[in-house]
């Protein structure tokens, strides 16, 4: 019940949104209902941690602590991302002199898009999380267009023809797990389900597994922007409307990496930890010096924080591939701290370039002295990106490492430290420009009225970072779920 | 269906799946390439229909019914709705010519016959030893999307992968439950539709153009 629950809540923002034709007091309706979301999300948590799993609609959903975590991280920035996308709705309405239409499709496309991530990430089978993550990229391309620019246009194309290759090869994936669950005597309607693929993956065959899992990790792998697939990330991110552009590389990304999680504990069970981890190990290296080489000479900041994600996800790669139960629980506090940092650095990136005109880093200039609170925002959330402390990245980075270090992987880890030293040392050079130096003589004479946003729009963004920092420095309301779902996919 | 009718049936409909892949890198116009993937969804519906009536079993059929409401007539008669207005219907100077496109796709099928043979060696079965037919299509969808510039022929190859993977999807495991099976259609056209809008669009912004020729992003 609970869980049709979760479901139906991004339905009804949708539907307000419609109702209302995307006026303002519609959108707020969508943030409430988002926000319940999250509420429920933790309160299910809490539920699952004591009593154990449950499971909803006939057997089609199901939530155990690792479902749950991923509905939290989805609740919460989904959230931040529809208060944000408030802003975004009404300059659409301007833009379009007071039409309804644009703002409307985007509230209701966002709020499609949300729903279809929760539906991946409580589906019960692996047929549906595969269809649900299909969905949300079907959902996102008019999204990814929305500003009908020639640019966005692009990214939207390469966006959907690639991320629809990946996901097809994703499909292929499933389709022979599917055939050595049969083949070990699983029963047709249920032989997809994670219980059943858990209960039977001794049995599996191991030479289909591994050919299953490699096209798993190479399909999936493309939405999560694992290089070397993630050639439409940079470019679908930056094109996007802010708002969208922190729900698809605070939370996309990381559902679709939820599945290779899921499939990896599978895959595990029938071959032993080595081939998934190899796998692992060579996309996170690769993905970590592909940003790391690419943020050196990045000129656009949206395009900055974009390749920023693909090295944290390079980093979350490489944890998944040490595997065990300190590992995992620390990919995913990972998930959740990069999720709030990056959404709020995408939200403020949206500010700024409202407020500036430009997405080039060459076009941003002292920012710090001209809108303290943007810049403030802006510094704040990359000092928690770069993984300072007290920020929860710090933690779970840390963490990460070690367990490597445990599983015979300091060798990867040591390589992934070098990327991150080069990553932080490019990204503080991008930022110095920005947030310091003497503002140029051609702004002085900037409007007041854009030096501060609102208090309405600054709120959830500081609250974004707030609640990173917070589970940097106290774990512990975390710590009892956190070792529940890393123990549904570690052994 | 007597055993031997039923493996030259299944060979016959999953044959022209291939046969349909190969015919498409032939083809220059892109009415007629439509036709042809059209052609291609009904065999691959017309494999879950043999495989349906050997099995006896009516969520197959149903799939079936499904795969050729789909592939076989509502995505080839949008697709020739969009492509319409496409004033140079032609795939005029495509990255890879005909003649090498032929030979590329014969290396493809080779390809796909070398390393599909262990899967079709584990399924054991007379409709598993075609799997090979479906790795070839898929790889075939592959080579056009990559040798192809126009917009519409970009869909049609991503329409072969896709048809390619359900061939697959229906020889080894006689197809996923049928809600799951639903649920993919109905993502694949909707796929198909956001696609062709979205190649509308970049029509009126950017004129009649080859895909290669957007160059607004980069690094």
């Amino acid at each position: 019940m609970v869980l049709v629950a979760i479901l139906a809540l991004p339905l009804f923002g949708g539907a307000a949104i419609a109702a209302g034709r995307g006026r303002r007091s519609s959108a707020w309706v969508a943030v409430a209902t988002n926000g319940a979301t999250l509420v429920l999300g933790i309160l299910t948590a809490v539920r699952v941690v004591k009593d154990g799993p449950i499971s909803g609609a006939w057997g089609v959903l199901r939530a155990d602590a690792l479902s749950v975590f991923m509905v939290i991280v989805i609740g919460a920035i989904s959230l931040l991302a529809s208060w944000l996308g408030i802003r975004t709705m009404a300059r659409e309405r301007e833009l379009e002199h007071g039409s309804p239409v644009r703002p409307s499709h985007y509230g209701m496309l966002v709020q499609a898009f949300v729903g279809f991530m929760l539906l991946a990430v409580l589906a019960a089978n692996v047929g549906v999380l595969w269809v649900a993550v299909e969905a949300t990229t079907i959902v996102t391309v008019f999204l990814v267009g929305h500003r009908r620019t020639r640019g966005s246009l692009e990214a939207a194309w390469k966006y959907i023809v690639i991320c629809s290759v990946g996901i097809a090869l994703a499909f292929l994936g499933t389709v022979f797990v599917y055939l050595a669950a049969l083949h070990a005597g699983g029963h047709s309607a249920h032989a997809l389900d994670w219980t059943s693929l858990m209960a039977h993956a001794h049995r599996f065959n191991p030479s289909l597994m591994r050919l299953a899992f490699a096209l798993i990790v190479l399909g999936y792998g493309t939405k999560v922007g694992l290089a070397p697939m993630h050639s439409w990330l940079p470019d679908a991110h930056s094109q996007a409307p802010a708002p969208v552009s922190a729900l698809m590389s605070g939370v996309l990304l990381t559902v679709a990496f939820y599945a290779i999680l899921r499939f990896k504990a599978v895959t595990d069970l029938a071959l032993g930890p080595g081939f998934a981890r190899t796998l692992l190990v060579i996309v996170a290296l690769l993905s970590l010096a592909l940003a790391a080489s690419l943020l050196i000479t990045q000129r656009d900041y949206k395009r900055m924080l974009a390749y920023h994600s693909i090295e944290h996800m390079g980093l979350i790669a490489l944890g998944a591939a040490a595997g065990i139960r300190l590992a995992i629980a620390a990919v995913l506090l990972h998930i959740l701290g990069h999720g709030l940092a990056k959404s709020v650095l995408f939200l403020t990136s949206g500010e700024i370039m409202a407020a500036e005109g430009t997405s080039q880093i060459d076009g941003v200039q002292a920012l710090l002295t001209r809108r303290p609170a943007l810049g403030g925002v802006f510094g704040v959330g990359l000092v928690a990106l770069l993984g300072l402390p007290p920020f929860s990245l710090f933690t779970s980075e840390l963490v990460m490492v070690r367990a490597e270090f445990e599983v015979g992987l300091g060798w990867a880890a040591v390589l992934a430290m070098v990327a991150m030293v080069v990553i932080f040392i490019a990204v503080v050079g991008h930022a110095r420009h920005m947030l310091l130096g003497p503002p140029p003589p051609s702004h002085v004479a900037s409007p007041p009225h854009l030096a501060a946003p609102p208090r309405w729009v600054a709120t959830p963004l500081i609250g974004g970072l707030a609640a990173c920092g917070f589970i940097g420095v106290f774990a512990w309301p975390l710590s009892g779920l956190l070792e529940a779902a890393a123990r549904v996919v570690a052994s | 269906m007597n055993g031997s009718s039923y493996s030259s049936a299944l060979t016959l409909a999953a044959g022209a799946v291939l046969v349909c892949a190969v015919a498409i890198l032939w083809l220059a116009s892109i009415r007629s390439v439509i036709k042809m993937v059209a052609t291609q969804g009904i065999a691959l519906g017309l494999v879950a229909v043999v495989l349906g009536v050997h099995l006896r079993d009516a969520g197959l059929l149903a799939a079936a019914a499904v795969v050729i409401a789909v592939k076989g007539v509502a995505i080839p008669l949008l697709l020739g709705r969009a492509s319409g207005g496409d004033s140079g219907s032609r795939e005029s100077r495509p990255l890879v010519n005909v003649p090498a496109s032929l030979v590329a796709s014969a290396a493809l099928i080779v390809l796909a016959f070398v390393t599909g043979r262990s899967v079709a060696r584990f399924v054991g079965t007379t409709a598993g030893a075609l799997v090979p037919i479906g790795l070839a299509t898929l790889l075939i969808g592959f080579f056009v999307l990559v040798a192809r510039r126009r917009p519409t022929f970009q869909i049609v190859g991503l329409l072969m992968v896709d048809n390619g993977i359900a061939l697959t999807a229906f020889l080894c495991t006689a197809g996923f439950p049928f809600l799951i099976e639903l649920g993919v259609s109905f993502d694949v056209l909707l796929g198909v539709v956001v696609l062709m809008v979205l190649s509308q669009r970049l029509r009126i912004e950017f004129g009649d153009i080859d895909l290669d020729e957007l160059r607004e992003l980069h690094d």
